[in-house]
């Protein structure tokens, strides 16, 4: 498959899976702006994988669209990082995967309109401005329960420590994300990576927590499609309807 | 009408269209919130309308287009084209003044002269770096008002809550 669109299904995947995550909160938020919160974010999510899988479908000219990418992949074809198909768990689990992945994708967005494909900069430029309110709204998250009760501190400290390893898959970078760079489409990992622990030493700082050891063993695979269990229950239900009544249409 | 003897211009186009609700805030028009960016005459009965979403996954989008083909067909302007365009992104700067008084009479506090600020993160800028704006409360017109929380209602809003008269309302963020 062409890298770009391969980069062009991670960078959906990676939007479409955590949205799918988010969505499953509908209705059980912790308060009722979260719950709102928890969805707004999913529903930005879910129109950025909208815009990516167009342009992927389009280049690739296969006759499918961004539904058939969406719900007639198997997990194996999935591109996401693992990181935004690990559950849910308590608060803390989820406003910890949210946190980083909104890390590393204000930066990676913010490289991306810059990218030498007017396409991706036009989508770039667009998703940029709502995951900047992604990202402040989960940095002072991660700052509140960090710096909150002894439960709550302990609580977003052992989901630090759970989630650490599989953040740097984000910026191992393979023969695709290579293209890409020579390209002009991706920005280095080098950067990426400073950037983000930038960011996360200096939230971790404010909320009194750990940042664990940037050189630690990482989880990775995801971006080639070896997955961890949980993605193949997220897709069984996302994906039910249509899979159970092809092409239905409402 | 208008089409009848030829004369269809674009300031007749772009005033049919200001008479296009948006879906969730009915009160105001596509053109007041600067959801139409072109409209160009192709023929007696024939435009091309530019339009761009405020938020990548606004599910009134669809909605959105669907209301701007019926009403143009109302006035016997049979072949509508749609192009959706997403750039330059949009921006709540495009909201017209008037869309901004209907929006203070409808009980949502309009939106500061403001986008958001993208680079708020970088160069040592804190996580707080949000711009210090005056958020006026439409029901008492207060200033002194306080977020509850970024995500409201809709994509576009804001929660905020009158610290005077006690009441909570929406405000129509930055963007």
């Amino acid at each position: 498959m062409d890298d770009k669109i391969t980069y062009l299904l991670r960078l959906g995947d990676n939007a479409l899976i955590l949205s799918q995550q988010l969505s499953q909160l509908c209705g059980k938020g912790p308060a009722l702006e979260e719950d709102m919160a928890l969805t707004n974010v999913a529903l930005d999510l879910l129109g950025q994988t909208r815009l990516w899988f167009s342009y992927a479908a389009e280049l690739e000219n296969a006759g499918r669209d961004e539904d058939d990418i969406a719900f007639m992949r198997d997990a194996h074809d999935f591109r996401n990082c693992l990181l935004v198909e690990q559950p849910n768990g308590n608060y803390a689990d989820t406003m910890m995967r949210q946190f980083f992945f909104d890390t590393w994708h204000y930066f990676q967005l913010l490289e991306l309109t810059k990218a030498a494909d007017p396409r991706i900069v036009e989508v770039a430029q667009k998703s940029i401005k709502e995951v900047t309110y992604h990202l402040r709204r989960s940095g002072d998250l991660i700052v509140r329960l960090g710096d909150g009760t002894a439960e709550s501190h302990q609580k977003t400290q052992a989901a630090a420590d759970a989630l650490w390893m599989y953040t740097g898959e984000m910026f191992q970078y393979d023969a695709v994300d290579s293209a890409m760079v020579a390209a002009g489409i991706a920005p280095p990992s080098e950067l990426l990576r400073a950037a983000f622990l930038e960011h996360v030493a200096e939230i971790f700082a404010e909320a009194t927590l750990v940042v664990p050891a940037p050189d630690a063993w990482m989880q990775k695979g995801g971006k080639q499609g070896t997955h961890t269990e949980h993605l193949g229950f997220i897709l069984a239900e996302m994906q039910f309807l249509q899979r159970a009544y092809p092409g239905a249409e409402w | 009408m208008n089409t009848a003897t030829g004369t269809l211009d674009a300031a007749q186009v772009w005033s049919w269209l200001g008479d296009v609700p948006d879906p969730e805030i009915p009160v105001i028009s596509v053109v007041d919130l600067g959801i139409v960016r072109a409209v160009e005459v192709t023929g007696s009965d024939a435009c091309v309308v530019t339009i761009t979403p405020t938020y990548s996954g606004c599910p009134a989008m669809q909605v959105i287009a669907d209301a701007v083909t019926d009403a143009l067909r109302e006035h016997g302007v049979e072949h509508v084209t749609l192009v959706n365009q997403l750039s330059p992104a949009w921006t709540t700067d495009w909201m017209s003044d008037e869309g901004k008084a209907k929006l203070k009479g409808y009980g949502i506090a309009p939106p500061q002269q403001q986008v958001i600020d993208i680079s708020g993160l970088k160069g040592g800028v804190k996580r707080v770096a949000m711009p210090k704006l005056e958020v006026i409360c439409p029901h008492c017109g207060s200033n002194h008002t306080q977020l509850t929380s970024q995500f409201g209602s809709t994509p576009c809003k804001a929660l905020y809550k009158c610290i005077d008269c006690r009441e909570p309302f929406d405000y129509f963020k930055c963007h």
